[in-house]
């Protein structure tokens, strides 16, 4: 065999240094690094400064010690913003989830124009929650309402309900509108999760003699339950967090009824100018949203280590 | 073509030593297999040979440069892997010429080497197809004529027929036996199977928990194992052991237990001396066990209690007990015994084997 | 198939099913004749007895055209279109090369800043928000697309980091090894052939990606002032609301054209924004 001796080629100079992991590593992580400590640990640490100064658009302030949480811990719409992020929280997870699983296991079947139907099915979660929260708001008009008219048509109502008009209405509707938007994205993560689960179980456990229900109860629900908390999880993120829905349909209103801490941190940092009020609103957010990130990652520590 | 030398070479994880201390020399043109049971350190010497691990203590040598510190890409080595790794989003042509691309090769000698390295492994009609289009056989194909194209001074296997089934396995053995006649590449390859390194190796290397247990030619190692760890090794089905012990009785020694009472031929009785009184282990190949005959001496013959026949059709395996331990004898398949009986057994004195009970090393 | 009686079947499937499709997807449908209905249908009180909620008669354009004609729509659509793409490519480079650091390479530290980036994965944007307005400010890249295309990657490229560690972990790594034998420096098989193999888990994180960003609201509205530079979120909210009169065609109008480009989008690529959508949750 002396047709392939023609030699390898000579190694041929270059810079060696990207050929060491660590250095590798270190310029593939800097554009990550730089942005996110840019605009994610320097805003942190801004805010908790600006949150101990008296602060306003315009005007530099000074320091004030912790004088600025005093002031909202003592300021009533404060107080029932922190509740209404609460409650809006616990009830739409709830509602989410329970409907989502629903939603999962119908589509969990065999049937035609599935995948048609799941696209569709996303809509909500993909569309930009401002603008398909209009056509909520357009919904709930006062005098132009659809669902008052179909109310009506069914002989539920004859009164009009003015649905953003009143304070724990107005949080109902919220709620569904969230609830509304959430349910696609609990869906299609649960139906991913559902069908990780292999049938052979569920075979195994009909001929053990279980029924349906008992074969939800005692293989889907434990197998799904990883998935489960990790959506939960994010969802109560966000939705502690959410901003938009809220400032779409009511603005806080009527009377800040509806405030959540974003909502109340906006209206008082950007539309007020204060901005230390509005840092310490915002931060006030963050032992909650702390609790929370350290409970998934010990759940997730604990998952991948079973 | 070059030969590759491991000194004094250590890997160390954080707190697992995996290759300890190993010397070894392959000569340019050489077939060396490496081969032990899993953990055993094998893949990690091949994988420190080709740069992936970095070498805790020690030097590696391809040719007479030391690469201790050498990228893989700058080695001029090709590897085989277990999954062939080939290349999914490329053609099978595509796959081999990646290499020669990476050197900057002129295009017609990258033609020109594949071409000719598909005619050796037959895949001309091959070429246009994306790997996930192949066949196991086919893609192994594929993973070797990269290697081959790349005319590299090493080839390294890294139990490159696992993923086959056992047919292909034994047909791809043969080509590739016939492959390094050809070609002559220096090749080291590394396989947990015995029958493999057995049947490709110039040179086998067995080793286990990071040691080299022995070094030596196929022959040899069967005939003339280390230690009790290769004498099992080697050899299918695998040497029978019994725990004895060594007797003097006159000039004579003896090596007995419950069971069986075995006169030690007289040319290893000198070596054999030193440990009279006291334990070690007899070994006996399954195919050095026959029934007992009138030839037969009665110092090396023992009763065996047949527990399973199992008929291979061109052998059968008798799996004894005998006394405390257990064996198996491979006789001709015309003896007729059925499970249960009583039979009488000799060995062929010549091929006994003694290890020390502690140190387990060959007597 | 379900099994049993067609009733059960009935019961059990095509109502909750049916019953799910149209909660979920009316919305869209009222945006959709909201838009094409004339403003004197529109403004019948709900209940008028010639209140015809389902359907027109007389479809117009019009509210499109005032769309278009009247307001900066248009501007909008395109400065969305810039700032996601722009802000998607960013996290896209990043993303991919960080997460290839995180699931492939040894290094110093690489386990606490695994966490740290997915800890940032859990950070929203209304808790920085006040301060980083300022922090834009003082960079003077207020009111401009460089505010978004700048900060939008911050909660995109934890996702992309995250989603594509996923991925990196599930090619096996023999593929780069046998590169690097071959010749290939590190750079080089991770170009040549890990992001190739890759590619399907870039497209998800980029359509996902892109979706989150045509999203965005509260940074736009916070650090965007101007007319023209708004993005459609924020200009619907902002420009088709004259003090308490809200102009319900052309809102609707905009709601729907807004979604559009997203939405097809998204159609191109469902499989890969659910597979995005799914990874994105795996623990």
């Amino acid at each position: 065999m002396a047709t392939m001796q023609a030699g390898s080629g000579a190694p041929r100079p270059r810079t060696r240094l990207l050929e060491d992991e660590r250095w590798l590593a270190f310029f593939l992580l800097m554009p990550t690094l730089i942005l996110l400590g840019l605009f994610i640990a320097y805003p942190f640490a801004k805010g908790i400064l600006l949150s101990v100064t008296n602060t306003r658009v315009g005007v530099p302030g000074d320091y004030v010690g912790l004088a600025i949480f005093e002031k909202i811990w003592n300021d009533g719409i404060f107080r029932e913003a922190a509740w209404n992020t609460i409650l809006y929280t616990a009830v739409t997870t709830v509602f989410k989830l329970a409907l989502g699983l629903w939603l999962a296991l119908l589509l969990n079947r065999h049937f035609r124009g599935k995948a048609f139907i799941r696209a569709f099915i996303l809509l909500p979660f993909i569309i930009p929650t401002v603008l398909s929260t209009f056509a909520w708001k357009w919904m709930f008009d006062p005098t132009f309402s659809v669902l008052n008219w179909m109310l009506r048509e069914i002989g539920v109502i004859d009164q009009r309900i003015n649905w953003l008009g009143d304070p724990d209405l107005a949080m109902g509707c919220i709620i569904a509108v969230n609830v509304w938007r959430g349910v696609p994205f609990f869906a299609i993560t649960l139906l991913a999760g559902l069908q990780t689960i292999s049938p052979e179980l569920h075979e195994a456990a009909a001929i053990d003699g279980a029924n349906a229900r008992q074969r939800f109860i005692h293989v889907t629900w434990p197998l799904l339950l990883p998935v489960t908390m990790v959506v939960v999880l994010f969802s109560v993120i966000q939705t502690f967090a959410d901003f938009q829905l809220v400032y779409v349909l009511t603005e806080g209103g009527p009377a800040n009824a509806t405030h959540l801490f974003a909502t109340y941190a906006y209206q008082i940092g950007v539309r007020t100018g204060l901005l230390s009020e509005g840092a310490a609103i915002s931060l006030a957010m963050f032992p909650v949203l702390f609790l929370v990130v350290i409970f998934q990652l010990l759940y997730i520590r604990r998952v991948e280590t079973r | 073509m070059a030969r590759v030398l491991l000194r004094n070479l250590n890997k160390h994880y954080e707190t697992f030593h995996a290759v300890k201390d190993v010397d070894l020399e392959i000569q340019d043109r050489e077939f060396v297999v490496l081969v032990g049971p899993s953990g055993c350190g094998k893949t990690t010497t091949l994988r420190m040979i080709a740069g992936l691990e970095a070498i805790t203590s020690g030097e590696i040598l391809i040719g007479d440069t030391v690469v201790n510190e050498m990228p893989p890409m700058d080695r001029d080595i090709a590897m085989v892997f277990q999954n062939y790794a080939l290349y999914p989003h490329m053609s099978v042509r595509d796959n081999m010429a990646f290499g020669l691309k990476m050197r900057k090769f002129e295009r017609a000698e990258i033609d020109r080497r594949v071409k000719i390295a598909s005619d050796i492994l037959g895949i001309e009609a091959l070429l246009h197809r994306k790997p996930r289009q192949l066949s196991g056989g086919q893609r192994q194909r594929v993973a070797l004529g990269r290697a081959i194209v790349r005319n590299p001074q090493v080839f390294l296997f890294d139990e490159p027929l696992s993923n086959l089934d056992a047919k292909l396995r034994v047909q791809m053995r043969v080509e590739l036996k016939k492959l390094h006649e050809r070609l002559g590449t220096t090749a080291v390859y590394v396989t947990h199977d015995q029958v493999e390194a057995m049947t490709l190796g110039d040179r086998v290397v067995v080793m286990k928990d990071g040691w080299v247990q022995q070094v030596g030619d196929p022959l040899e190692l069967y005939n003339n194992p280390a230690n009790k760890f290769v004498a099992g090794f080697i050899g299918s089905p695998g040497m029978n052991f019994a725990a004895v012990t060594i007797e003097r009785d006159g000039d004579a020694l003896w090596a007995a237990n419950p069971g069986m009472r075995v006169r030690v031929p007289d040319a290893i009785v000198t070596r054999l001396g030193p440990h009279s009184g006291r334990a070690a282990t007899l070994g006996i190949r399954p195919e050095d066990l026959h029934i007992a005959g009138p030839a037969d001496d009665a110092g090396h013959c023992f009763d065996a209690h047949v527990e399973v026949v199992e008929r291979l059709g061109s052998e059968i395996l008798l799996d004894v007990s005998v006394g405390p331990s257990s064996m198996v004898a491979s006789v001709p398949p015309t003896v007729r015994t059925k499970m249960h009986e009583t039979i009488r057994l000799a060995l062929d004195p010549e091929r006994l084997h003694f290890f020390d009970a502690e140190t387990e090393a060959a007597i | 198939m379900i099994e049993g009686a067609k009733w059960r079947r009935w019961v059990y499937f095509y109502i909750p099913l049916g019953g799910f499709l149209i909660w979920l997807l009316f919305p869209f449908y009222w945006m959709l004749i909201t838009t094409v209905r004339p403003d004197g249908e529109l403004y019948r009180p709900w209940n008028a007895p010639n209140y015809t909620p389902f359907w027109t008669s007389n479809p117009t354009f019009e509210h499109i055209s005032y769309l278009f004609t009247e307001t900066l729509f248009a501007t909008w659509l395109w400065n969305t279109m810039v700032i996601a793409l722009a802000a998607t490519a960013i996290s896209l480079v990043c993303g991919v090369f960080a997460g290839y650091a995180l699931s492939r390479l040894k290094f110093p530290f690489a386990g606490s800043l695994g966490t740290m980036i997915f800890v940032t994965y859990l950070v929203p944007q209304t808790l920085l928000f006040i301060p980083l307005a300022d922090i834009i400010r003082n960079f003077r890249i207020g009111d401009s697309p460089w505010a978004l295309i700048l900060t939008y990657p911050t909660f995109l490229i934890p996702f992309c980091t995250w989603l594509m560690m996923g991925y990196f972990k599930a090619i096996p790594k023999e593929l780069e090894e046998c590169a690097r034998i071959d010749g290939a420096s590190r750079w080089q098989a991770m170009v040549y052939i890990i992001l190739p193999v890759a590619v399907p888990g870039i497209l998800s994180a980029g359509i996902f990606a892109f979706t989150l960003s045509w999203n965005e609201f509260i940074y736009a509205l916070v650090f965007l002032s101007s007319p023209q530079e708004k993005t459609v979120p924020v200009g619907v909210v902002s420009e088709l609301i004259r003090g308490d009169v809200f102009f319900w065609g052309p809102l609707m109008a905009g709601a729907l054209l807004g979604s559009i480009p997203v939405a097809i989008a998204y159609s191109f690529f469902v499989e890969h924004y659910v597979s995005g959508l799914t990874g994105s949750v795996k623990g």
